[in-house]
């Protein structure tokens, strides 16, 4: 084993960020007796914990029929906090493929002196517990605030503490494709006269695109589904800043859980939805090369 | 001017300050259409730098920075008075015992599934590398949820056989492992997969064409070539199954002393009006966080360009 190919590796592993696909094509064996029987107990246990409690909660969903399901989904408290998530989440989404596209080109084409310490800030959200991370928007952005902007229990809280948790995704999935991209396309563009902005509308924004897409699908599943960040900063006040984690959590704490199944399996189809799309964004990406 | 440039652009000036010397360059300035480019490539790159660093400083590094200065607004005091609190110390506790357990489970299934998904081909395998990845788009409530319907004593589907033979999963510490282990499942793998793909089969064949046995081929070859990935995987899994709130909210029962972890502690002593502590524990838990993605920062290798 060579130096040189552990550190390839690891390079390689540095997209990790995003969902790990597989390549066809490779040389590879059918499955032995050890290894066919290490599938089975991983199966076993991954039945265990992910596929069979969530195919409860799509099963309980239906308990009531589809009139029960409904009813659920269209109740106004319901309603309006799944307006308000999918909302605010797209808004979320919207800013992250904006300004994540720029922190990735920055952190790929500019050097400056405290660019790692940057690379540190993006993965922080990620890695920050979500009820720490409310706490710590709560104290800059809440009633003790050192810069006076107070705005807890509005829906701007709900913005900020999506956008505080999706910080490292359209960054980290556009990143090393921006890294791998071909600068003489650009400065070949550049030299027959396009402009700055041509040759990032023309030329850098259609390789980065699916990148750019694959990120944002992610960030839009991590805004829709979050809960702990909001809990302290939003105030869940019922029709104006609840989302829809905390309504299936007041419908799970009353006992209600065929109402709490019906909005989660809402949130699950959705999060299938965008995990099918990033997919076939990736396939894409995968054909180019 | 010449100077600035030179400080701004990088090689391009100086490749070009050695080709033409430097008065020339100057004088030839305002004439060269490639010259106003890169000027304007410069204002635009500190724009871009100015705006993605205060974005990061408004939205990361203040808020984050500022849980430091609350919880040692006193010196020490409330570091102290928290960590003396038993409520305090036994949430600690059961948060380390979880997250220690949830990792070391998430470590041996995902160096296993890697290993299969990448050197096997069996059918389903794509769907369930999809799969596996499901876990990171679910919201943490479903997934206390999903748990609830299965292994609750009164009518889950596994929990009243489990509860019959005298195992509890919810508001025990079985419930918070497996819940901890759920929105940490595919972090092993996903730093894995591209680094076994990268790999290659080529070494292992030829170890196991030299006699070696899959144990030894494993520990001698496989191992070596992706330890910095599996490091990277538990230090993230680590920070993730320290930190999860949602899930472990719903399964844990949030019992002071008994299930209450440390995540739950903050939620429970900020909304009681006891912000020093709540102050601590996030003090606490952020800088483990973070510690573990500077950790991460400085193993990687560095230009990956």
């Amino acid at each position: 084993m060579t130096a040189a190919s552990i550190h390839d590796g690891a390079a390689d592993g540095r997209a990790g960020d995003r969902p790990a696909r597989l390549r066809r094509g490779r040389p590879a064996g059918r499955l032995s007796l050890g290894s066919g029987l290490g599938l089975g107990v991983g199966m076993l246990w991954f039945s265990l914990l992910v596929l069979i409690p969530l195919t409860a909660v799509v099963v309980k969903a239906q308990s009531g029929g589809w009139s029960g399901y409904w009813h659920t989904i269209t109740n106004a408290q319901t309603w309006a906090a799944i307006k308000l998530t999918v909302i605010q989440s797209l808004l979320v989404t919207l800013l992250n493929v904006v300004m994540g596209t720029l922190i990735a080109w920055v952190l790929v084409r500019d050097h400056f002196v405290g660019k790692r310490a940057l690379e540190v800030l993006i993965d922080i959200p990620f890695a920050l517990p979500t009820i720490v991370a409310g706490l710590v928007l709560l104290s800059l952005y809440g009633p003790r605030s050192p810069i006076g902007v107070n705005i807890a229990n509005t829906e701007k809280a709900v913005f900020l503490a999506l956008a505080f948790v999706t910080v490292p995704f359209v960054v980290r999935t556009v990143q090393p494709v921006l890294e791998q991209l071909d600068l003489d396309a650009e400065e070949a563009a550049a030299s027959l006269g396009a402009s700055r902005f041509t040759v990032f509308r023309r030329v850098v924004l259609p390789s980065l695109a699916p990148a750019i897409g694959a990120g944002a699908a992610l960030s839009f599943a991590r805004a829709i589904s979050e809960y702990g960040s909001l809990v302290l900063l939003s105030g869940n006040l019922a029709l104006r800043t609840e989302v829809t984690s905390v309504r299936i959590l007041t419908y799970i704490e009353n006992g209600n859980t065929a109402a709490a199944a019906a909005v989660a399996s809402t949130l699950l189809l959705i999060a299938l939805i965008v995990i099918v799309l990033v997919d076939v964004i990736q396939r894409r990406v995968a054909r180019r090369d | 001017m010449t100077d600035l440039l030179l400080d701004d652009a990088g090689f391009d000036d100086d490749d070009l300050r050695a080709a033409f010397g430097a008065a020339d360059l100057d004088e030839a300035e305002p004439a060269m259409p490639a010259r106003s480019r890169r000027h304007t490539s410069r204002a635009v790159r500190l724009t871009f730098r100015f705006v993605a660093v205060a974005y990061l400083f408004l939205l990361v590094a203040w808020p984050v920075s500022l849980v430091a200065k609350n919880t040692f607004a006193n010196g020490f005091d409330s570091l102290r008075t928290a960590l003396a609190d038993p409520l305090v110390t036994s949430a600690l506790r059961l948060t380390v015992y979880v997250a220690i357990i949830a990792v070391v489970i998430n470590l041996v299934f995902g160096v296993g599934m890697s290993l299969i998904l990448v050197r096997r081909r069996f059918p389903g395998r794509r769907a369930l590398s999809a799969l596996l990845d499901l876990p990171l788009s679910v919201s943490p409530v479903v997934v206390g949820l999903a748990m609830v319907l299965v292994y609750n004593r009164r009518d889950g589907w596994l929990g009243t056989t489990l509860e019959d033979h005298g195992f509890r999963v919810l508001f025990a510490n079985p419930g918070i492992i497996m819940a901890t282990v759920f929105v940490s499942l595919p972090l092993v793998i996903r730093e894995l997969v591209p680094v076994l793909e990268e790999l290659g089969t080529d070494q292992e064949q030829a170890a196991r064409s030299l006699g070696a046995s899959s144990l030894q081929t494993f520990c001698k070859i496989t191992l070596p070539s992706i330890k910095w990935a599996v490091v990277y995987g538990v230090v993230l899994s680590l920070a993730r199954s320290l930190g999860e709130f949602g899930a472990v909210k719903i399964v844990a029962g949030n019992i002071a002393g008994k299930t209450q972890t440390a995540t739950l502690l903050v939620e429970q002593t900020y909304q009681d009006f006891q912000q020093d502590t709540a102050y601590a524990v996030s003090f606490i838990l952020a800088f483990v966080a973070v510690a573990c993605i500077v950790v991460v920062s400085l193993l990687r290798p560095k230009g990956h360009s």
